[in-house]
């Protein structure tokens, strides 16, 4: 088996498998196999990915997405603890309007691609690069010098991610004591201690 | 018959529609909405990586990568605003949202 024809199968298998489980994580009922039908799908793609040779993305995309994402996702599904199982909508009339849309975006699309851009997109395959190089340090060198600003700008954006989901689900316990750090500030000391001016009493009942 | 960046573009098209049309038909489940965008994402995330590697310009790599970054925060934010909501409306319809009817 030549190696360009493994390429080929690995290809249509994984994609199969990638829409199949992406069509299952939209029509799947109970949301947990939802959420891991997308797992096993980021799975598929990052297969794909490494077949175009993009070794870092995918490795990223693993990591980072099944990784955490989709762990979070499944915390909240479970937290949330959704009891009863919501039907299907597939069967109402908006939402068949809705898919027939769809339906033809992607007629639309597929006719754009395979037909009316054929000429203009570039049809030479792959160019494979030799066992020196490294993906990695080409984003990383890129990365930190073009785009070492947009690099910043990520980070701040994770940052405001991370304060924003704590303030929006932190919760308030009546039997916490915790204090009020304004009311703490603004306390002005006059109102709690007084310096009172009294004559000196006498000794209790002794005759000097 | 090679794999050309047309197989690549395809591909991404089907995973593209069959997310969008989860988020048309899951309208019972804001979940699942927020899980086909993740997947809607993902399909981009591949057109950027196929015309970045057929073109040879790594700069595309480098927008995946940011687009996961936002995706990333998207979702931490979604998922806090979906627990807020669940807490409030005990319901997870994104019919039931509708008190801000103008």
């Amino acid at each position: 088996m030549s190696p360009e024809l493994l390429i080929q199968i690995l290809f249509y298998l994984f994609g199969a498998l990638a829409i199949g489980s992406g069509m299952a994580v939209v029509s799947v009922r109970n949301t947990v196999y939802s959420a891991l039908f997308l797992v096993f799908c980021f799975f598929n793609v990052a297969i794909l990915w490494m077949l175009l040779e993009a070794e870092f993305l995918a490795i990223i995309l693993v990591l980072v997405y099944v990784g955490a994402v989709m762990v979070l996702f499944l915390f909240v599904i479970m937290m949330l603890d959704i009891k009863k199982v919501t039907k299907s909508q597939f069967k109402s009339g908006y939402t068949k309007a809705a898919l027939l849309i769809a339906a033809a975006m992607l007629v639309e699309l597929m006719m754009l691609f395979g037909y009316r851009m054929k000429s203009q997109l570039p049809a030479d395959e792959l160019i494979r690069q030799g066992e020196s190089y490294s993906n990695v340090t080409e984003i990383g060198m890129t990365l930190f010098t073009d785009y070492v600003y947009a690099f910043e700008v990520a980070a701040v954006i994770l940052l405001v991610a991370i304060v924003a989901a704590i303030m929006l689900t932190i919760r308030k316990r009546p039997e916490n004591k915790q204090i009020d750090a304004s009311k703490q500030i603004h306390v002005n000391p006059a109102d709690r201690f007084r310096v009172v001016s009294m004559d000196a009493e006498k000794g209790n009942g002794e005759e000097s | 018959m090679s794999l050309t960046l047309n197989h690549y573009l395809i591909f991404s098209t089907l995973l593209f529609m069959v997310s969008l049309g989860g988020i048309f038909a899951n309208r019972r489940n804001i979940l699942v909405v927020l899980m086909s965008l993740e997947l809607l994402l993902l399909s981009v995330n591949t057109n950027f990586i196929a015309f970045s590697k057929f073109i040879g310009d790594v700069d595309g790599q480098v927008f995946v990568f940011f687009i996961l970054t936002v995706a990333a925060a998207e979702a931490a934010i979604g998922l806090a605003i979906l627990v807020m909501l669940y807490r409030n409306k005990k319901s997870l319809d994104v019919d039931d949202i509708n008190e801000l009817e103008g």
